[in-house]
Parts: structure tokens; C-alpha cells; sequence
């Protein structure tokens, strides 16, 4: 097996909290959460339930990408082709075919927010909405956006979907068929999630609390996050500031049921012992854990017993970044991604908003306010439907 | 990249292909729009309950992925790694049908969970009770081959031993309509029916008693055009120690839309003197139709022989060592596959 490092050389992202890498990291550090009603979705359940929505209106991100007023981009794609732009101007690359670059997309509800306005009705004018619904469309204007020709694909694992685009990415590269490849994912809102989340009952009526023994259920998010991933070659040829390392990942499948986590965190446990693995780590290395706490009963539960079954009574510090951002879905192993990069570099953990009382069958307490720490090593879980569950290692050499 | 060997492959298609005996001899011809899949007894699959709840994506996938592990002899694959490019789309408008004829009122979960892309990978390890990797790939018609390179990615750096992969996709009962509408407002539509399927292959490491061909190569990008296509297959060739002579046949994923010419340069020019082949006036065009293809090039290496139908031009080969695969759609979502004998 080759030895080759897996660098992150840029990022971009565009969440509630922010439309930018700066903007986010301002608001994680000021505890400015971006959960509101919902603005920009036309729906009954609008005083039932809270969203992290973007603030930008499609009409903006469309001017923002200088699109064409006929165009054919749904939101997640102009989400995703906003947060990608950010991540190559940021990994400082002009000449995009300089290299062997892919792209690894990850999308959930693809282009959904049109079909669920058009679907049955379509007519001459909006025919050309129709091919928008497909997952890879997202990425399509993604890799035409950014110039990307080789290696492209696209990832739809629920809400683990980003971090396995990740993965996917961390292993071209080692591997050697990528000498770079953009990495991330994109979901925007959309009624068809939002009543689905509300069908399974998992939805809070208010802010979200992970982690907290009276937890009511998710808040739903959008968001974009992309990282440029690049070689060791690459980084020493082009003399690259590297922001952090991928240093392991694992990807493993609870087996247990189509919606819901296992009682013991099977899923869980597995993705974060093969990371640790992959990262040659043992479980006390880790600093810091970015987890997957989406504030349902049965994830937090089934997180944290996974987390006891590696840690003991001596889990690392650890907090849910959701209670900011709500719940991203294919976005969300990307907006994390990002965020435990923010926290290598800024030897900071961001807090898990909201959180009261320890949940009683876990006892354990998560980082409730900004505290800064050496940190070496990060990791950030991403589960969902199912059973996927993946888990990603950062580091900060 | 070190060879994958093959050990099973099984296709749940419009034609009846689940035999694996009768490798293409009694096709049927469609005359409409749609190529529907001609579905297996599920009980021989699937407990009752469970195939009642399922969509026909879920229960052909199931059911394909089954048959594939049984006739590998292998009873738990180290991963599980799936494409679709249209994903549960009967659930998914199930859901949407129900969300706007009731104003978002009296939904029920169902359609929804099983609405998810990943439904029939994820299926397919609860059945199983599979607990390894697991991914699903939605690069349209590059999902399946998305699938096999991770496979084929993880066999070389020894992360796994044996995998199952597939492909699968259903018409649905909306949706396909409005694709149909869409295609229509091309200039050179789309002339085959759209179809469906559910394509599984179980692949390993090493060699098996049971391995009948290999996958040697496989490339996916996102962009090609006609004056740029002859010299990526060369390069690509160039990576498998290859030249175009060396191939045996080559199986393009001809639909009679405009984008045919890329084939059409290739049969023109490197593979002039090869057997030509096409496949989707048999299954329709789907996302991961060109996984009926794959199983095509895995039948032609074991029976050493080219159903007539299939063929485009009347070279034929005394034996068929390397098949090339080539599939796009649009002009994006290219794929290059070679499979070999073993």
C-alpha cells in the first residue's frame, strides 16, 4: 500500500451560520446559531418546526454565479456550485488541468425543490427543469463550474453521504489515480424532507439540544461544504499551505434497520474503530470528537453508548455542531469537515449548543462552551439512514 | 491496479436473463416507450412481508444480489457497494404524490424512508446482515462503474477479500413520463425504450474455482469529445498493456440519440476490424444499463460466443479473451471497462 498523505489544501462552505470559511468560523466562535423559522419554503409545518436555512434567496446565488435568469439550477446546486468556487479559489488553483484533479460530490434530495413545484405539471417552459431532479445533476454543473473533466462522481449514503465522498477522495489519492480531487457535499431544503423528517416524528418544535436527556428531535439545515484534497507531490511541487490532513476514515454498516440506529451503536463503534486504524491511532489520541448528534433520541443514544464502548468512562471532549447549523443531511460529513479543520487550526472546540442534562443511561457532558485546547487530532462522525456510518480522522500534521 | 476476479454475475432485466442457461437466444423486441424488467418468482428471494413492502428496485436488487451471492458460494461479502442513477424514485413519488394531494397532511413514513437513494445497498446488508462497507453511487450513467471502481479500489489496497456490486433502477410510474416529455424536445432524441434492471456481480481478490473472467480496467470522466475520444481509449488501453487490435469485441452503449457519433468515430476508426456490439434496444436505456452490458462482456468471455443480436457489423473471433466496454450519456458520464478471461 502506498504511503502517500492526503492534504486539505481549501475549503468552502455556505451554511445558516455563514456564507463563507470566515463567516462560519466568526459564528461558531460567537455562539451565533443559524436556527429560525423557515423563510424561503412555502409550507404548513412553518410554525411547527425550526430550519437552519440559508439566507441567500436563489435568485441571489444564481446572480452570485452570474447564471443566466433561465437557468435550470436547483437549490442544491447552486449551493453547491457557491461553496465549491469558495473551496478552489481558497486551495489557490488557476489551472485546474494542471494536475490530475476529480471531483466527489454527495447529495441527498439532489434537485428535488423543482420536481416537488413541477412534478406532473411540467410544461414547454419548465421541461427544462426535468433532468435537474437527478443526483449527479448537482455535480455536473459543479464539475462544469470548476473546469473538472477526469474522475467525477457522486455519493448518496443519507446523511453519511459527504463523509464517504471523503473517503472516496482520501483514497484516490493515496492510491495514486487522483493527484487532487474536491471532496464534499450539497442538500438544500426542500418540503419533500421536511415532511418526511416530520412523518418519522423526529423533528423539535424548537432548538435543537444533542445530547441533552430531554432531546425532542432535529433540526433540519442546508448547506454546501466542498475541501480540496491534494497529494503530497502536489503540495510539495506547488509549495501548498496545508490547513490539516485526513489521517483516517471508516465506513461501516449497522445492519440493524432501514431508519434507526442499534441499541449498542453497532454501526457506530465499527466506523470509528476502522478509522483509527486507517489513521494508525489509538482511541486516547483523539482530542477532540465533532460528533454526529442530531439531537433525536435514538442517534444521541446510540452515538454515545458507541463512544462508551471504545472510551469507557474517559470520553474525549466532545460536542454536536447542529445546534447551530441543523442538520445538513448529505452536506452535514462536509460542514463538519470543515468545522474540525476550523478547530485543528484554531486549537478551539465549538460548543454543543442548548445541552441541559446528561443524558441518564450515558452520563456523559458535552463541550458547552468555546474552549481552546491543543488539538492534534480531531474526529467527526456521520451516520444515517439506512444504517450508514462513516467516520473521518483529521489531523493537524 | 491489480485484477478483480469475477465469480458470479446476474441480471434481473427486460429480457429474461435471471436464466443464466440462455444467454440472449429468444430476446423480445419492444414497440413502445418503456422496456419493463420481467421479474423473478420473489418468493424463491424474499419472505412475503417483506416483498410486499418492497419497491421493484428494492425487491430486483435483493433478489439479483441473493443469486449472485449463491452462485459465488459466498454466503457474507466483505463490502456492499451499489449504483442507481434514478434511486427509489416509486417511493419518492409516492411521497411526493402524497404531500401534494394532501397539502402536506396524513403522510405516513413509509414511502419516505424507503425513498432514499441508498434504500437498496442498505436492504441488501439488513437482509444479509452485512455490517461492512457499504456505499451507494448516484453518478448517473456512471453509477454502476462508480461502484466497481471502489470495489476494484479496495480489492488492490486489500481492504476487503470479496465484494458485492451491482447496479439497479426502476422506471417508476411519474417521473418517467416527464423524462420521456424532455427527451422529446431534443433535436436527435433517444430511440430505444427506457428500461430497468437490477445487475449484480460478486467480485474477489483472488482467484476462485468459480471465477470466470476478471475485470482488468476501468475509467469513468466526466467529459470526452468525438476528436478527443480515440486517444483517451488508446491511453486507456496504454494502461492495461494493450492496444486497440487486442480487443475482442467492443460493446458500446448505443441509444440512436446524438450523441452516437462517439461511438460511431470509434467504429469508423480503432475498432473498424473489431466485433462491434450494442445492447440497449434489449434492456432500454437506464442509468446503469451499462451494467447489462458488463453482464454481456462476463457471458461472452464464459460462453465464448456473441448472441446475433447483439451484433453491429459481421467480424466475429475465433476466442474472446478482452472485451472493452464504452458508455455515456449526453456526452457526459463516460465509462471505459475492459473485462478479461482469467
Amino acid at each position: 500500500m502506498s504511503k502517500n498523505r492526503v492534504a486539505i489544501t481549501g475549503m468552502g462552505i455556505i451554511s445558516s451560520i455563514g456564507n463563507s470559511v470566515e463567516e462560519n468560523l466568526h459564528a461558531l466562535l460567537n455562539n451565533k446559531k443559524g436556527i429560525a423559522t423557515i423563510v424561503n419554503i412555502e409550507t404548513q409545518h412553518k410554525n411547527e418546526i425550526k430550519v437552519g436555512e440559508v439566507s441567500q434567496t436563489n435568485k441571489e446565488l444564481a446572480k452570485s454565479l452570474d447564471l443566466d435568469e433561465k437557468h435550470n439550477y436547483s437549490r442544491t446546486a447552486l449551493l453547491g456550485c457557491v461553496a465549491a468556487k469558495q473551496a478552489i479559489k481558497d486551495a489557490n488553483i488557476k489551472d485546474i488541468e494542471a494536475f490530475k484533479t476529480g471531483l466527489i460530490s454527495a447529495t441527498s434530495v439532489g434537485g428535488m425543490d423543482l420536481t416537488e413545484k413541477h412534478f406532473q405539471n411540467y410544461n414547454e417552459e419548465s421541461r427544462k427543469l426535468i433532468n435537474s431532479h437527478h443526483a449527479v445533476d448537482s455535480t455536473e454543473k459543479i464539475a462544469a463550474l470548476l473546469g473538472i473533466t477526469d474522475f467525477t462522481s457522486t455519493i448518496s449514503t443519507a446523511c453519511s453521504s459527504a463523509a464517504n465522498a471523503i473517503m472516496l477522495g482520501a483514497r484516490l489519492i493515496k492510491s495514486g489515480q487522483l493527484d487532487r480531487v474536491i471532496v464534499g457535499g450539497t442538500d438544500g431544503l426542500a418540503k419533500f424532507t421536511i415532511n418526511g423528517f416530520k412523518t418519522l416524528m423526529i423533528l423539535s418544535d424548537t432548538h435543537c439540544t444533542p445530547f441533552d436527556a430531554n432531546r425532542k428531535g432535529l433540526n433540519l439545515g442546508e448547506a454546501a461544504a466542498y475541501l480540496v484534497l491534494e497529494s503530497d507531490v502536489v503540495v510539495k511541487q506547488e509549495k501548498k499551505t496545508v490547513l490539516g490532513y485526513l489521517a483516517g476514515y471508516g465506513n461501516a454498516n449497522d445492519a440493524f434497520h432501514q431508519t434507526a440506529s442499534s441499541e449498542n451503536g453497532e454501526g457506530a463503534y465499527f466506523s470509528i474503530t476502522k478509522a483509527l486504524k486507517i489513521a494508525k491511532l489509538n482511541p486516547e489520541h483523539i482530542n477532540y470528537i465533532n460528533a454526529h448528534g442530531t439531537a433525536t433520541p435514538n442517534n444521541d443514544l446510540s452515538e454515545g453508548r458507541a463512544l462508551k464502548r471504545i472510551y469507557g468512562n474517559s470520553v474525549p471532549d466532545f460536542s454536536s455542531t447542529k445546534a447551530f447549523t441543523g442538520h445538513t443531511l448529505a452536506a452535514a460529513g462536509a460542514i463538519e469537515a470543515v468545522y474540525s479543520v476550523l478547530a485543528l487550526q484554531n486549537n478551539v472546540m465549538f460548543p454543543n449548543l442548548n445541552f441541559k442534562t446528561a443524558i441518564p443511561e450515558l452520563n456523559i457532558t458535552p463541550v458547552t462552551k468555546l474552549t481552546k485546547k491543543p488539538l492534534a487530532y480531531v474526529l467527526s462522525n456521520s451516520f444515517g439512514f439506512g444504517g450508514n456510518c462513516s467516520t473521518l480522522i483529521f489531523s493537524k500534521k | 491496479m491489480k485484477p478483480c476476479y469475477i465469480n458470479s454475475a446476474v441480471s434481473i432485466s427486460a429480457q429474461d436473463t435471471l436464466n443464466d442457461s440462455n444467454f440472449l437466444e429468444n430476446t423480445i423486441s419492444f414497440e413502445g416507450k418503456l422496456a419493463e424488467a420481467i421479474h423473478p418468482n420473489y418468493k424463491k428471494f424474499l419472505s412475503p412481508i417483506a416483498s410486499r413492502r418492497m419497491a421493484t428496485a428494492v425487491k430486483m436488487g435483493v433478489a439479483a444480489a441473493k443469486k449472485a451471492l449463491e452462485l459465488a458460494k459466498l454466503e457474507m461479502p466483505d463490502a456492499i457497494i451499489t449504483g442507481t442513477g434514478i434511486g427509489c424514485i416509486e417511493d419518492s413519488e409516492k411521497f411526493l404524490n402524497a404531500i401534494l394531494d394532501n397539502d402536506e397532511e396524513f403522510l405516513t413514513p413509509t414511502s419516505f424512508i424507503q425513498s432514499t437513494h441508498n434504500t437498496v445497498g442498505a436492504q441488501i446488508a439488513l437482509t444479509l446482515k452485512c455490517k461492512g462497507y457499504n456505499v451507494t453511487y448516484v453518478q448517473g450513467a456512471a453509477s454502476f462503474e462508480s461502484a466497481v471502481i471502489d470495489a476494484q479500489l479496495m480489492l488492490h489496497e486489500n481492504e476487503a477479500n470479496t465484494i458485492l456490486v451491482g447496479g439497479t433502477d426502476e422506471l417508476g410510474k411519474f417521473l418517467i413520463n416527464d423524462i420521456i416529455f424532455a427527451e422529446e424536445a431534443e433535436e436527435h432524441p433517444i430511440q430505444t425504450p427506457f428500461g430497468e434492471g437490477a445487475h449484480f456481480f460478486s467480485l474477489s481478490s483472488y482467484k476462485q474455482t468459480n471465477s470466470f473472467c476478471a475485470l482488468k480496467g476501468l475509467k469513468i470522466f466526466n467529459k470526452a469529445r468525438t476528436d478527443t475520444i480515440e486517444t483517451k481509449i488508446k491511453a486507456f488501453l496504454k494502461e492495461n498493456y494493450l492496444v486497440p487490435e487486442d480487443i475482442d469485441a467492443v460493446i458500446l452503449g448505443k441509444n440512436g440519440d446524438a450523441f452516437d457519433v462517439l461511438y460511431q468515430t470509434l467504429q469508423d476508426s480503432i475498432f473498424r476490424d473489431t466485433p462491434q456490439l450494442h445492447y440497449k434496444h434489449l434492456c432500454g436505456e437506464f442509468f446503469t444499463a451499462s451494467a447489462f452490458g458488463f453482464w454481456i462482456a462476463t457471458n461472452i468471455i464464459k460462453q465464448q460466443q456473441i448472441p446475433d443480436v447483439l451484433t453491429l457489423n459481421s467480424i466475429a473471433k475465433s476466442s474472446y479473451k478482452n472485451v472493452l466496454l464504452y458508455n455515456q450519456l449526453k456526452g457526459q458520464q463516460h465509462s471505459f471497462t475492459l473485462v478479461t478471461s482469467c
